[in-house]
């Protein structure tokens, strides 16, 4: 355990809860704000937070998994049409990404609708050869008894991969996907070290025109199975206007992409961190579908969505006005003992490992879920076959976000 | 006790014993029927207990509620016969009910 870490606990159990601001990112860098929740779901599950950040102001912090279920399954109530994370759109701004996830029925219905087939269970099928044979091949290249980042060269090498097929972007370039989608959630705001506003809307301007062309390419093409072209013919996205095409992107690629890649580092820092859950593993490979799940828990790599209160309502004891917003809070309510028994612990065999609240619930409910299973199912299955342990040899450097939680470095060694 | 038969995509069918009360997706679920997931444990918010109720049964597993209308709206290969297990608890009137499964859950 880190002095960091050793610090941060003693602020966190010295706090008044009044001062409470989970929507802070300090607290995912240094991972203290797992100790704030343990807290707020015991003191003060559903916490008027407040934060200082021109735009996330004032927030409800929603803890407990039974909570934040229902929240996330009364839509009538609880819309998603102001965006999904606590920052407000500016007034009277014209420029908003307009993405299906922050929709509301029936419009969403009909988006996701059109984009849900490519990651169905039936057109996985189609994706297993070249998702196993890409994962041997990132993995066969890995160097041994020599340190190097696990987030560089696995996580991002294969979502970034992943991506590119799915829209059947050009290979060689796939590293812009990664890039985008580090912009698009990058937050001068919260985070110094991000771009300013003004670049980074140029980047995304750059992304759209790089997308605008392969649009153009499949529109004119017949219908084939890629995103861009299912997005491009389909009926409910083919009139999409530019901003919409771009908010939709943004949305798949990161959906896409800092999800599962920081689920397969998150993977890795637990079994580090739980060595007698690498035992049982390795004594009983069947566990790896399981494992998934658990670690998908684990990592909860977005550790929240936002809602925006349609009507007054009551939760948790608390009196809701329309046009409050809110965070769910998912990271919390996968800790939260009373729905998930020893929850605190990584538990690759648990009793119902699926009923994690990572995928969110509900009609926004992750569509590319079975698709990232697969993903780190194949992966565990082929570090198995070759590597008797990775050793993380370093500190973990966690991102500057309350919204995506992850990894930005993962030094680990694999001896040969 | 209520004899339940699951018939999987590939046609095997899968005939489980459950109590009276308890939900079409926990008898799946707890006798290990594959193809039913359940993610959401019972809370209809994932469609992933999605089944279609033998013609000859619709009538008397009863109509969908509002907000698994929601839910069904999104799976692949929707049909009239289509339910969320979750939503559908089983009575007497229900022993002998056959269902059969999508190819998937997502």
């Amino acid at each position: 355990m880190s002095a960091q870490f050793t610090t941060a606990r003693a602020r966190v159990a010295a706090l008044d809860l009044n001062q409470a601001n989970p929507a802070d990112p300090q607290g995912f860098v240094d991972d203290s704000v797992g100790l704030l929740f343990a807290r707020l779901r015991r003191e003060d599950p559903v916490h008027l937070s407040h934060s200082p950040v021109p735009g996330i102001d004032t927030y409800w912090s929603v803890t407990r998994y039974q909570d934040i279920m229902h929240v996330d399954t009364r839509h009538d109530i609880f819309s998603s049409e102001n965006g999904i994370t606590l920052m407000d759109f500016p007034p009277g701004d014209d420029q908003k990404l307009r993405m299906f996830i922050a929709m509301d029925p029936p419009k969403h219905d009909e988006q996701r609708k059109a984009v849900s087939p490519i990651v169905a269970p039936a057109n996985l099928k189609n994706w297993h050869e070249l998702i196993r044979e890409r994962t041997c091949m990132v993995l066969d290249s890995l160097p041994r008894n020599e340190t190097f980042d696990w987030v560089d060269k696995v996580s991002i090498e294969l979502t970034t991969y992943m991506l590119a097929t799915l829209f059947d972007f050009p290979l060689e370039d796939r590293r812009l996907l990664t890039y985008w989608s580090d912009i698009s959630t990058a937050n001068k705001l919260t985070n110094p070290d991000a771009p300013e506003p003004e670049v980074r809307m140029a980047e995304l301007r750059k992304m759209l025109g790089y997308f605008t062309r392969l649009w153009n390419e499949r529109v004119n093409a017949p219908p084939r199975s890629d995103l861009i072209s299912i997005l491009a013919h389909g009926e409910a996205t083919r009139n999409m206007g530019p901003l919409e095409y771009m908010g939709n992107l943004v949305l798949l690629i990161v959906g896409g992409n800092d999800t599962t890649r920081n689920s397969m580092s998150g993977g890795v820092l637990a079994l580090h961190e739980n060595p007698q859950e690498m035992q049982k593993l390795r004594a009983n490979p069947a566990l790896v579908e399981s494992m998934v799940s658990e670690i998908i828990r684990w990592q909860t790599p977005l550790a929240y969505m936002r809602r925006t209160v349609m009507a007054d309502t009551e939760l948790g004891g608390k009196q809701l006005k329309a046009g409050e917003k809110l965070a769910m809070w998912y990271l919390s309510g996968n800790r939260d003992e009373s729905a998930i028994p020893d929850a605190q612990r990584f538990i690759i065999d648990r009793a119902n490992p699926r009923q994690h609240l990572s995928f969110g619930f509900g009609i926004h409910r992750c569509v590319g879920n079975r698709l990232a299973e697969l993903q780190l199912k194949i992966l565990w299955e082929e570090i198995l076959r070759r590597f008797d342990r990775i050793e993380v040899v370093g500190e973990p450097v966690r991102v500057c976000s309350s919204f995506v939680r992850g990894f930005s470095r993962l030094p680990v060694r694999i001896s040969a | 006790m209520l004899k339940i038969t699951f018939i999987a995509y590939d046609g095997t069918p899968y005939t489980v014993e459950a109590a009276c009360g308890t939900s079409l997706m926990r008898a799946a679920t707890d006798n290990r029927v594959p193809g039913v997931d359940g993610d959401c444990g019972g809370n209809c918010a994932c469609a992933t207990c999605h089944v279609y109720v033998d013609p000859a049964w619709t009538d008397r597993a009863g109509v969908r509620t509002a907000s698994e209308k929601d839910m069904l709206n999104l799976v692949p290969e929707l049909q009239t016969n289509s339910r969320l297990a979750c939503q559908i608890t089983l009575d007497q009137g229900l022993n002998g009910l056959v269902v059969t499964l999508p190819e998937s859950q997502h």
